[in-house]
């Protein structure tokens, strides 16, 4: 029942203790994980053997390989951070052209084509994966017999791994920029080009300054769904594995403490991604 | 400039999206009789259903993705109505930051936490020996239930926020307005809470039920060998042995599903595809 009304105290009791347990089975994963990074034990699991920074900076003479010495892991965040860049730029500068596009112009097939836009979040991951794989390699294959062509990023690799995430991370950028360009009040630009401003000049200094919190936000929010992406990725990845194939790789093979550490290093990272994207939201208009 | 406009909408819809999927279902519909020689054929489909380990899978998924989604809404619902509707000041805004936050972390990293807290030398069973519970420590992975776990706790958030904001447009005045006519809880949740947040309910549904289906990493993980989820099959055909035709005709038949079962929340529902999509 609402605050305004009479709740008798069981009731009371009872919401308090639900959202307690709420909260409990939304971060003990995540306590869990923080806490066995730093257990002094070559397993992450019970009994708590003492603190150590092993798993971080740990040295293979030592027997244990923290994550700063591991190679692999830190060769596959570095891959995930040149894919999701390559993702980020595609995406906002695509997102942003379709804003445009939709708010701005009149054209036959408007309405299919913003149903389309849509398409991409109801198809699920695996499958938006191996339909550009097939289709992909289809046409290596033709290039391959009929120009004697041999087209090496259409196989499997980090080039078809952007493209894939963008496929659907670029109706995101749209949804998030478009959201912002339909408040937009157009009787600005139009004041600026009255008083003599190009349209150019019109973009640079009226347009785009009040669209860059949209596009600092969507540009965040791709660059972390690339980050994390799995479903389709685990379908299109060559030789070079971004951070969540590498992990999901390790975790099959048994468990080490330094998937912990490569964990708090990530959930770090996006509590700091969080918070900058807070503090540039509150600073927009 | 329009036209400027439309080439990237176009060739990222047009070589992304239509042409993969087209490809996709022409293999899907061929067989191959020698090498590199196909013919047109149902066969892939045939199998499916001649073969009761690939469909018996299907339905098993449909099944599981379906109660998934159902826990998450009993979940999720009173969180949501806490958060808009019990929680004063900014206690409610805390809580709804308090919710978002594990899904800035990846879900590779949240199966991750699931697999220490559950497997058999894990936290959950070493506490369960220490209270007396158990004798030893059980094995609580690789069960339904703990499929169950990790594919509601991946997709508590999409639920919470469609919920939250259906809520929050609900005017408080009608709920003290049917309490002071004597109207009980259970006639208030019936008669004007659910009506008024059916759009909210709706959009969260077929979001979660969508993501459950085309999960892979977590029933993957959470249940070892005994998950037997529907991606797996579309993975092994594909990856594993490279029997191509099969796969697409997997994919296509676990689109179909996706696509049924997200028109018919919109039909039950009596809402657009366009609107959903925005709320969610």
């Amino acid at each position: 029942m609402i605050a305004s009304l009479p709740r008798p105290a069981w009731l009371r009791i009872a919401t308090v203790l639900y959202v307690a347990a709420f909260l409990l089975f939304l971060f003990l994963p995540l306590v869990i994980i923080a806490v066995f990074a730093f257990n002094n034990a070559p397993y992450p699991a019970p009994p708590w053997r003492g603190f150590t920074l092993d798993w971080f900076l740990g040295n293979p003479s030592a027997g244990r390989v923290g994550l700063f010495r591991d190679t692999e892991l830190l060769g596959s965040i570095w891959t995930s951070v040149v894919v999701a860049s390559w993702v980020t730029a595609l995406s906002v500068i695509v997102g942003a052209a379709n804003a445009f596009l939709m708010e701005r112009y009149r054209f036959p097939g408007k309405q299919a084509l913003s149903v389309l836009m849509l398409i991409p979040l109801v198809i699920p991951g695996v499958i938006l994966g191996i339909s550009i794989l097939a289709f992909s390699s289809r046409i290596a294959e033709l290039a391959d017999s009929l120009f004697g062509l041999d087209l090496d990023f259409l196989r499997p690799g980090l080039p078809l791994v952007v493209v894939g995430q963008f496929s659907y991370i670029a109706t995101i950028a749209t949804l998030m920029i478009s959201a912002r360009l339909k408040r937009f009040d157009r009787t600005l630009e139009e004041a600026a080009l009255n008083l003599g401003a190009s349209h150019a000049a019109v973009l640079r200094t009226i347009t785009f300054p009040y669209l860059r919190p949209a596009l600092i936000g969507s540009a965040a929010i791709s660059f972390l769904m690339s980050f994390e992406n799995f479903n389709t990725t685990l379908m299109l990845v060559g030789a070079d594995a971004p951070l969540t194939v590498t992990m999901y790789g390790r975790m099959r093979e048994g468990a080490s403490p330094v998937l912990n550490a490569v964990s708090l290093f990530l959930m770090l990272a996006s509590a700091v991604l969080a918070l900058a994207l807070m503090r540039g939201g509150k600073r927009a208009p | 400039m329009l036209a400027w406009l439309l080439a990237p909408a176009l060739l990222w819809l047009l070589l992304l999206i239509v042409l993969p999927h087209i490809d996709l279902a022409l293999l899907s519909l061929r067989e191959r009789i020698a090498p590199r020689v196909y013919r047109p054929s149902l066969s892939q489909y045939r199998t499916f259903f001649v073969e009761p380990l690939y469909w018996q899978v299907f339905v098993r998924t449909a099944i599981l993705s379906a109660v998934a989604t159902a826990l998450t809404l009993l979940i999720a619902f009173p969180v949501a109505w806490v958060i808009t509707k019990v929680a004063r000041g900014r206690t409610g805004a805390l809580l709804f930051v308090l919710c978002l936050i594990p899904f800035w972390v990846s879900e590779t990293v949240r199966a991750l936490g699931w697999l220490i807290l559950l497997r058999e030398s894990g936290v959950l069973p070493a506490l369960l020996v220490k209270l007396g519970i158990t004798a030893v420590p059980v094995e609580l992975l690789y069960h339904d239930a703990t499929i169950l776990i990790g594919l509601i706790y991946t997709s508590l958030l999409f639920m919470v926020v469609p919920l939250v904001s259906s809520l929050e447009s609900l005017d408080n005045t009608l709920i003290e307005a049917a309490y002071d006519l004597g109207a009980n809880g259970f006639a208030i949740l019936r008669r004007i809470v659910i009506p008024h947040a059916a759009p909210g309910i709706t959009a969260g549904c077929i979001v979660v039920f969508m993501l459950t289906l085309g999960n892979y990493l977590t029933p993957t993980l959470l249940g070892g060998k005994n998950s037997q989820w529907f991606t797996e099959l579309i993975y092994t055909q594909f990856i594993v042995r490279f029997n191509w035709e099969q796969g697409a005709a997997f994919g296509f038949l676990l689109l179909a599903l996706s696509t049924a079962m997200v028109a018919l929340g919109l039909r039950l529902s009596g809402q657009r595809f366009v609107d959903v999509m925005r709320r969610a």
